[in-house]
């Protein structure tokens, strides 16, 4: 397997050693890391792309009197790391979001919170902080305070500058930040000609909680408390994720136990929202028989997760080491069980969708992402997986239980509203199999491994796959066993950006099952 | 005698309205596999908001406010037009068909202007969508009535009903047309699936709902009652002119009270009908719509011609 990974990285050493780019690197399984100086930062990115690499993140950390800036790519196989240092009198650095425009909104919200200046940046608009905060604090270095500013209501954002359409019949149409349903608030601006979508900008980060300042100063077990709550639909992806990253800092290889119910988890998580999904997406073009269908499998699935797990959501599974629930024999039975029920069901539910020809017209054609696109903006999950982009973590970048199991990745090349929704379905099925591998090879063992004080400044980068595709966390250790630094990438950073783009040329009122298809987190994207 | 019944039989309607409404979510519930809320649901939410006080925005006009007022009453004044237990009645003879039509075009008319007035992009989507579809409605709707008209002669609907009890059960393949077409009329003028979806939360996607976003509590009350009539209006048409029989010809209590039962038996088949059609159909994108009334009108044309060719003739 290494040989495969060594390919791109040896590809990518020639090239940054032809172009004279000095840095340091480690390789660790499919994760390399590169130090280059901040000079170099505007030039790597313009050779990983050419490599195409994909854009995974980009975060920003204070130390002492240095600020560490780091953006993660990943190849097909591996991700790449890269760091640079700043020196905190002079925060400059060159703005990769002209090589790479997905990186855009993450420099935005790097300079909101650090002060950090991209240079030449194709937005300098502001992205998190609304109006929040005075001009020269910024949140996330390390001499403003944990508890935060005295409160004081936050002004009103009035003087944002939306992009503007201007001509004959073009008119604007403001949706939200609070909605008629009962979802999160973010603010959406079309500017349509009569009902056709010439452009859609989205303004976000009404949700942000401070989850980066909160996480500081925290011992592991309160972390993976505080990522399970970055979304509460991804709440064991999440926990997952920072559960990683903290085992790869102090160096922890969890049970087989563990892992395997930590994975049994994760796809229970899976199963639930796309069954709520696909009944939520075909609600959204009137057709409601579907969602109170799947609105009952749902339900029935999260109450047995309640009565075996003790969490309708699977909320705080997840500990540091290992996880807190285990699965007796019985358990086991019910839970296979289960599965059949579902299975069954599914296999009458779903033709009555595949067969009705008035849904099959609203979902076809809908909403399409061209694979190109997917593939400049790097979506990841289901939303790519729709657009041909046959990426996978647990397949690909394999990590514990996935790297003993066998994984099929549903894809679909036709991007559109009715793709997403056939790759969550066969996504539903696939999961399904693989909870019955887990459940028949549940290996014996403990169930937690005990946690051992990493090394000072240790730090920990993980993947894992959430049900809306690959989620990012890093994690930075003090000297104390507390955390210095958690950032933590959403895949809904892609799906809004996705979104924007696959509303075009569509219909204002087929929006929602476009945004529905894609269902991006604004919690998630907000951290 | 006869005026004091017309008025008692259009607030019997206007009493019956919610009823029905409230019979339509009963089998869309059950179709749909879930426990229906009361029959009286939408009696009891009229009454909450009656009690609830109406918030106008600051930048509404009066007409924001009289157009409930107006919708409503205007509502009202269609459907006593419309022969519901009996025919022969003062009010149906003195308005034709065309008036009715009027009628509903005068309340649509005041409701677009009231989407538009408080200025939300929600209001004006909303009244341009619906005039979008009323515009194809319309035609649609008077050219099925029409053959209606043409084969009793009169364009008035007390008459025209008369004239079919009067022929008897005859298959006329005109009228199968013009059933088809009304059907489907009735379908977006009454904002039903697969057109409009009452339910929906989404205000990109609204018809009607986006027009009367803003209204609330009195306000709200009167323009929702307004459409639980239309919807009792378009079923009463279509039960009343296609099937008429069953209806009072004379005002005796007896033959009243049948024709209650059986307009009640009528509508609440339609009803189940609807129902199951909007259980089994996706809204449709909303492009598709002209394309829907533009059937509506043909299958109308179709049984005006059938009715020239088939059946004047003779």
């Amino acid at each position: 397997m290494s040989e495969v990974h060594s390919n791109w990285q040896l590809a990518l050493q020639l090239a940054l050693e032809a172009e004279v780019i000095p840095h340091n690197s480690t390789v660790v399984n499919n994760l390399a890391r590169w130090t280059i100086s901040a000079d170099d930062w505007l030039r790597f990115a313009t050779i990983a792309q050419q490599h195409h690499l994909r854009w995974v993140a980009g975060w920003a950390e204070q130390r002492e009197d240095t600020f560490v800036v780091n953006a993660c790519f990943a190849s097909q196989t591996g991700y790449l790391w890269l760091q640079t240092e700043l020196h905190i009198e002079k925060p400059q650095l060159p703005s990769q979001a002209t090589i790479y425009p997905v990186a855009s909104r993450s420099e935005r919200h790097t300079q909101d919170m650090f002060g950090i200046h991209f240079v030449d940046r194709p937005d300098s608009r502001k992205w998190t902080r609304h109006c929040a905060w005075k001009k020269h604090d910024y949140p996330l270095r390390k001499d403003f305070p944990l508890q935060g500013m005295p409160e004081v209501i936050t002004p009103a954002n009035m003087d944002y500058q939306f992009v503007k359409a201007r001509g004959a019949g073009v008119y604007e149409v403001p949706v939200g930040p609070i909605h008629a349903g009962i979802i999160e608030p973010g603010h959406f601006r079309f500017q349509a000609v009569g009902e056709t979508i010439l452009n859609l900008e989205e303004r976000l980060a009404y949700v942000h909680k401070g989850i980066e300042k909160l996480a500081e100063g925290r011992t592991p077990e309160k972390l993976v408390r505080l990522a399970g709550r970055i979304s509460g639909d991804s709440t064991v992806a999440h926990s997952w994720a920072a559960c990683r990253a903290m085992e790869q800092a102090a160096g922890i290889t969890i049970p087989e136990r563990a892992a395997f119910i930590r994975g049994i988890l994760c796809e229970r998580e899976r199963i639930a929202n796309h069954l709520g999904d696909i009944g939520a997406i075909c609600n959204d073009v009137g057709f409601a028989f579907a969602q109170m269908q799947f609105s009952r499998l749902r339900e029935q699935w999260q109450r047995n997760s309640a009565s075996v797990f003790g969490h309708r959501l699977l909320m705080d599974r997840l500990i540091p080491g290992g996880v807190k629930v285990d699965l007796s024999v019985a358990d086991c039975t019910l839970l296979t069980q289960e599965l059949k029920v579902l299975r069954k069901e599914l296999d009458e539910t779903i033709p009555a969708l595949d067969l009705n020809s008035s849904l099959e017209d609203r979902l076809f054609t809908t909403g399409y992402l061209s694979p190109s696109t997917a593939a400049t903006y790097g979506v990841v999950g289901y939303v790519a997986r729709a657009s041909g982009q046959d990426f996978d973590v647990r397949r690909d970048v394999s990590y514990a239980p996935y790297n003993q199991l066998n994984i099929k990745v549903a894809v679909e090349e036709q991007g559109d509203v009715a793709s997403r929704v056939w790759v969550r379905i066969k996504e539903v099925f696939a999961s399904i199999k693989l909870l019955s591998q887990m459940l028949t090879q549940l290996p014996e063992g403990e169930l937690v491994t005990a946690w051992q004080k990493p090394k000072e400044y240790s730090e920990g980068l993980a993947m894992v796959e959430g049900w809306r595709g690959e989620i990012m966390t890093y994690v930075r250790f003090s000297s104390d066993d507390k955390i210095s630094r958690f950032y933590a990438r959403d895949p809904s950073h892609f799906g809004f950006l996705a979104l924007e783009k696959i509303v075009l040329n569509n219909i204002v009122p087929d929006f929602p099952v476009c945004n529905k298809s894609v269902n991006p987190s604004y919690s998630g994207n907000d951290l | 005698m006869n005026v004091l019944f017309a008025i008692i039989q259009t607030l019997l309607f206007i009493a019956l309205a919610p009823l029905l409404a409230g019979w339509v979510k009963w089998c869309k519930c059950h179709l749909q596999n879930r426990r229906a809320p009361s029959l009286l649901q939408p009696y009891r939410d009229l009454i909450k908001l009656t009690h609830k006080q109406p918030v106008v925005s600051k930048d509404a006009s009066w007409l924001f406010i009289i157009a409930p007022y107006i919708i409503f009453s205007t509502t009202a004044l269609a459907v006593s037009v419309v022969p519901l237990l009996a025919v022969d009645l003062p009010t149906a003879s003195s308005a034709d068909v065309i008036v009715l039509v009027g009628f509903l075009a005068f309340a649509r008319f005041f409701l677009v202007l009231a989407g538009l007035d408080v200025g939300t992009a929600f209001g004006g989507m909303g009244s341009s969508r619906e005039m979008t579809i009323s515009a194809m409605a319309e035609p649609a709707m008077l050219m099925a009535v029409f053959t209606l008209t043409m084969t009793a002669s009169t364009t008035n609907l007390s008459f025209a009903i008369d004239h079919v009890l009067q022929e008897g059960l005859v298959l006329r393949p005109s009228f199968i047309f013009s059933l088809s077409a009304l059907m489907l009329v009735a379908v977006a003028e009454t904002g039903r699936i697969p057109v409009d979806n009452p339910a929906t939360h989404l205000e990109l996607t609204m018809i009607h709902e986006a027009m009367i976003l803003e209204y609330s509590g009195r306000h709200l009350a009167l323009i929702e009652w307004a459409s639980q009539l239309k919807l009792m209006l378009y079923g009463v048409l279509i039960a009343n002119i296609f099937f008429p029989w069953g209806i009072a010809e004379t005002l005796s209590l007896s033959v009243l009270g049948y024709g209650l039962l059986a307009i009640m038996g009528k509508l609440a088949l339609l009803v189940v009908v609807l129902a199951i059609s909007e259980t089994l159909l996706a809204k449709m994108r909303l492009f598709r719509v002209q394309e829907f009334l533009s059937f509506a009108y043909l299958l109308g044309l179709l049984g005006m011609l059938s009715h020239i060719i088939l059946e004047a003739a003779r």
